[in-house]
Formats: C-alpha cells, structure tokens, sequence
C-alpha cells in the first residue's frame, strides 16, 4: 500500500514530460527514467533479498568459517577429487548443452515451418515439462533408464544386449538434456521465426545446393538463437542437483552434490560456500569469453 | 563502358508449350504457351492471382510444372532442381542476406562456383559498378536504402553471367520517383548485357516503359502478348483493352449486319465498321485520345461521327493537357484526354462526345480468351 502511495505523486509529475517524449530534452528523459526505474524496483527488491543477500553472505562464509582465511579454497584446490568433480561438472554441462541443440535445432525449425495449429501442438509438447515437477520427471528417467527399465527390455525384445543407462554420466546427460531442453528450444525459435525463408530460396536460385544453402544462409542467420540457448542450458545444467543425484551414481557426481554433501551432511558452510564461489567464477569467465561472440553474430545480423 | 559487357548477345531463349500448375484442385496456370527471344525483354503483366508469378517461379524452377514443356536455351530444364538452372533471379522483398556486406551478398553466386579470388575481385567490382554501388562494397545490407538494397541484388543475380534473369515486382517496394529512374536503369543494363530479360509486374505503365513485348496473364491463362503498342492499339480482349491504359467502355443493344455493328445506347445509337467473329456480347473500346468533347449547344463537325450525350463529371490537369471524366446518359463513364490548347470544361458542363466509327474497337464483353476482331 505504502509503495503504491509513493509512487503515484512521482508518476502524476512526470506525465506533463510524458505527453512530449521526443521534444523534450533531459528533463523528458530524467522523468521517464525515474517512472523506469521505479518498476523495476520490486524485481530489484526481490532480487537483492533472495540473490545478492545470500551470495554475498555465501562467499563471507567461505573466506570466515571456521575461521578468517583462504583455507577453504585452499583445501578445495587441494583436494584431487573435488576438482575431477568440478572438471566433470562442466564436462557433463557440456554433453547436455551439445545434446539439446541438436535435439532442439530441428524441432524449433519444425516450429517456424508447420501450420498454427500444429504449432500449438509442438509448443505444448515442449512446455509440458514445466508442469510436472522435475523429482517425478527425473523419477520417470529411473523407470526408463534402470537395468530392467522400458529401453532396455525393449532391447531384449529386439534380441540386442542391454545397455547400462542408470548411474552412468549417459544417463545423465540424458536426463538432464529432457529437462533443459524448453531452455533451448524457445530462444532457438524466437530467433529461427524471424529467419526469412525466401533468402534460402535466394541462395538456391544462385547456384547453392540445399545444403550449401542451409550451412551458409540458415544457420549463420539461426546462430544468435543457438548461442543464447546453448548459455542458458550450460548455466542451468552447471547447477543441476537432483537429476544428477537420482540418475548418477559415484562416477558421475556433479559439484552441487559435494556441495550438499559438504553442507548438509558435513556442515561444513565454509566449504561449500568456496565450491559455490568456485562455480559461479568459472561461470563468469566462461560468459566473457562467449560474449565478444555473441556480441559480434549481433553486428553481423544487422540488428540495429 | 567497353569492358562491361562480356556476355553481349548471350541470352537465353525461352519456350513455354502448354504448361499448367495445379495447387491441390486449385489451377493457378492452364495451357500457358509463350515463346521469349533471346535477349527479349519480356514483362508478364496482370493483375495479382494471374499466374504471372507462378510462371516466373517455374522458370526459376522454385516449382515444378504440373504439364507441359518447359525449355530455357533449348533444353528442356523440366525437373532441374532451381540452382541448377543458372538463372538470376531479382526479388520484390530484396532477398540479400543480411549477414554479409554487399560485397559478399555478390561474390556468393562465384564463391559457389568457385571462381579464384583474384577474379572473383574483379567481377564484384565490374558487377557493383554496373548498378553504381562501388562504394558500398564494405556496408550491410541494413545500412542501405530500399532502392540501394535492390541494385545490389541485382549485382549479385547478375555477376554470375546468367542467360536469363528473371525479376519479380523488383520496385513494388520502391517510392515512384525512384522506380521511374530505377526502370531506367534496368532497361540501360538490358542493352549493356544481352541477357534475356523477364520482368514481372502489375503496373501497366512500367510494363510500357520497360518491354520489348509484354505478356497478358489473367486469371491463370495468357490473354495477349503482343509489343506494348499492340497491346494498347489492337487488344485481343476486353480485358487487355482495360487492363492496358485508359478506355472508355460502351454497351449496349447490338445490331449487326453486314457493314458493321451498331450498339443503342439510352436511347443514342453508335456505329462501328467492325463485327465481332466469335459469339458473345459485343462492347466498343475507345482510347481516351480518341474521343472529343463538343459544348452541348453547338453544331456541325459531327458528319460521319458518332455523337453521345454526356456531362463533365471530373477534370484531371495534367500539365500536357487534360484528362476528363464525362457521364454518359446510361450512367457509365467515359475518359477523354484533351490535348493543350483544346477548349476547356468545368465539372457539369453538358457535352457531346464525338468519336470516329474505326476507333471504335469491337469486343465481346466476357473473359475468353479466344476472341478476335474481324
């Protein structure tokens, strides 16, 4: 109540500015600023409570307890099988990210090319997984992947030897790539509908093949899509707990498990709390390494 | 401009023997046959729904033909996949790809030929100075105009060397002034390259300017080709008497006999030393510049002309002369152009329209295609 009344005396100042945007100065701008800023002032809120409050206090913790110093990096670095763990993680981060867009690259172009019905179809396919939660999706993995699992009597049917799929890093790249796979699909769309078929169409009368057509038209055009889904599902999948703990076994533990392990079973804060930093660092590097290509793709389009 | 023209009389002949195109149960083009020259000019002109876009994209083998035979340079190319054909081909939306600078959109069609580098430069270069683009080799394809975007585009489906380039609607987009010096231009290129020129278009006046001859498309069938001044002095229907420039259209209660056809038109009755061949209901055609316009109350200057009431209805200026709308007494319309220096007339002066019996172009007043005049 208190923010609605704060807010309602700036908004009726700001409206005479409004009504002439592009003839005023600094002071349309200055108002319209403030009106901006003060909507994003909940999500800021929010975002500063349950984000920023938590993270700053996590990396407190990993340089203060049990004691001042860097003695939980220290043991974390020290340790060979944490950073196997850490090499793993972005290992299997990787097969995930690699799996969905090649799973999603043509559904999303399927997408772009069917009726609107059909699409209505395909976009609920893909968002049904939102709606069931991830501990029943990741539990019907186990009945589909397990040694006596749906794929592998389906092989025995077929007289072909049985795979091992549960508490393998396959099966959980499989996993894992189900549920990620909207995070790939939508940005990939989005991207992929504003891609103007008759260039294609273009490059044929021109003397390309269809493929020739595709790899030097369609999918530099399709790129930024890829590129902006391919982060979301590395970053999410870097993060993943429960897929990997129910799916994994020992040999495929990710560094959220240590870090629960560290936490919860061990409370030893300081050190999950250096396992998180260490994450979300390697995080940030990775980003700034793909943005000046990202960056570049976006000149290129011409989207400006 | 000596070095610009490699390919001078190297277009490509183009036959078209009863093609048709089915959509489903949907028939876009029926027993289409037309025979291009190479190095014609030729413009496929109608109205949109004719088939004149469905026959340029069986040409450029974007579709295939449901029947017929369809040869470019003496070959059959009936199954060819499109970028077989070597044919360039210019688009109304542009079509350059927007992540490659201009001189990449050009070098695109020689990179897949895999022409070297060094003559690879040299054609970009020759091509982009055709369409005087030279200097925007190094800029995207958004950073340019609509008209700039175009000539580059044209570059590209040119720099390859084709026999044949086909353009569909190329300045439908454009702003008039633009496309007048556009059309200009192109028409220049025709003459430096030799190519067999295929050109579509709704714009009657731009088929003009543009053609060598000029194909008639109308509801999936070819109505008339004929060189522009055919089409407008001797159209085969009434729909090519419409379509191309200006007419007034006459019906009425017809007569004919042995000397000609007579329509009664409320009452006033016109004659024409024509008849119709073929069955139907005969209308009269007459061009704008044809017809004269007389003050109601004065005389004479009528012998051997036919005279029909009207009044002004509209008066165009068009700086050459006028243009006038006058309304005849069955309600229709008739359209008049005056030369300069021609009495004048306001809106609702009563005038007599005065028009020679062998202007009067006799037609039948339906859409088939199989009409002639005798």
């Amino acid at each position: 109540m208190s923010g609605s009344d704060a807010s309602t005396p700036a908004r009726s100042d700001a409206n005479p500015d409004r009504g002439s945007p592009r003839s005023g100065g600094s002071a349309g701008r200055a108002a319209l600023f403030r009106e901006g800023w003060l909507l994003v002032l909940p999500a800021l809120v929010v975002l500063c409570a349950v984000m920023a409050y938590p993270l700053a206090s996590i990396a407190v913790r990993s340089i203060s307890q049990p004691e001042w110093g860097l003695q939980n990096y220290a043991w974390f670095f020290g340790t060979p099988v944490n950073l196997t763990v850490l090499q793993r993680t972005f290992t299997i981060s990787a097969w995930v990210t690699v799996v969905c867009v090649l799973c999603a690259y043509p559904y999303a172009y399927v997408m772009t090319v069917v009726g609107p019905t059909l699409r209505v179809v395909l976009i609920l396919c893909v968002m049904v997984p939102f709606w069931v939660s991830g501990v029943v999706r990741t539990l019907s993995w186990v009945l589909l992947l397990q040694d006596s699992g749906a794929i592998n009597s389906a092989l025995r049917g077929l007289g072909l030897p049985p795979v091992r799929l549960i508490r393998t890093q396959t099966g959980v790249v499989i996993g894992m790539a189900q549920v990620l796979l909207p995070f790939m699909i939508l940005p990939m769309y989005s991207v992929m509908k504003g891609i103007d078929l008759r260039l294609v169409q273009a490059a044929r009368s021109l003397g390309a093949r269809p493929s020739r057509a595709f790899f030097s038209v369609y999918l530099p055009l399709s790129l930024p899509g890829v590129y902006a889904g391919a982060i979301i599902v590395f970053i999410l999948a870097l993060g993943f707990y429960i897929t990997p703990a129910l799916l994994g076994g020992p040999r495929s533990t990710m560094l959220s498990t240590l870090v629960q392990t560290q936490v919860l079973s061990l409370l030893q804060w300081g050190r999950g709390g250096a396992m998180g930093v260490v994450l979300l660092v390697a995080t940030l590097v990775l980003l700034a390494l793909a943005a000046p290509l990202m960056r570049q793709r976006h000149k290129k389009t011409g989207a400006r | 401009m000596a070095t610009a023209v490699p390919t001078l009389g190297r277009g490509a002949a183009i036959g078209i023997r009863s093609v048709s195109k089915h959509y489903g149960g949907f028939a876009a083009l029926s027993d289409v046959s037309l025979h291009i020259e190479p190095g014609e000019f030729m413009t496929f002109l109608g109205p949109s729904g004719s088939g004149k876009t469905t026959t340029l994209n069986l040409i450029a083998g974007f579709t295939d033909i449901s029947g017929g035979h369809l040869d470019v340079g003496g070959k059959s190319v009936v199954g060819v996949p499109a970028h077989k054909r070597n044919i360039g081909v210019v688009f109304q939306h542009y079509a350059l790809f927007p992540h490659m600078t201009v001189g990449g959109n050009v070098a695109y069609p020689l990179s897949l030929r895999r022409v070297p580098a060094a003559e690879r430069t040299e054609r970009v270069k020759r091509a982009l100075e055709m369409v005087k683009m030279t200097d925007f080799a190094h800029r995207y394809p958004s950073e340019l105009s609509g008209g700039q975007q175009q000539r580059v585009a044209l570059a590209r489906a040119i720099v390859f060397d084709p026999p044949l380039l086909l353009m569909d609607e190329p300045l439908g987009a454009l702003d008039k002034k633009l496309r007048e010096w556009l059309q200009l231009e192109i028409k220049r290129i025709h003459r430096e390259l030799g190519t067999t020129f295929v050109y579509v278009t709704h714009d009657q006046e731009e088929a003009l300017v543009l053609s060598d001859r000029i194909a008639v498309f109308n509801g999936g069938r070819v109505e008339q080709i004929g060189t522009g001044r055919q089409l407008y002095d001797e159209p085969a229907t009434l729909f090519v008497g419409r379509f191309i420039g200006d007419s007034t259209v006459l019906r009425g209660a017809a007569r004919s006999d042995g000397t000609g056809t007579a329509l009664t038109i409320a009452g006033e009755t016109v004659v024409t030393d024509k008849r119709l061949s073929g069955g139907g209901v005969p209308v009269m055609l007459i061009r704008p510049e044809k017809l004269r316009l007389q003050r109601r109350s004065a005389t004479g200057a009528g012998d051997g002309l036919n005279r029909l009431a009207g009044r002004i209805s509209e008066v165009i200026y068009l700086g050459s002369g006028s243009k006038y709308e006058v309304e005849l007494a069955d309600g229709s319309t008739a359209i008049v152009r005056s030369p300069l220096g021609d009495e004048s007339f306001a809106i609702g002066d009563p005038v007599d329209l005065l028009f020679s019996p062998a202007d009067a172009k006799l037609l039948a007043d339906d859409r088939s295609a199989d009409t002639t005049l005798t």
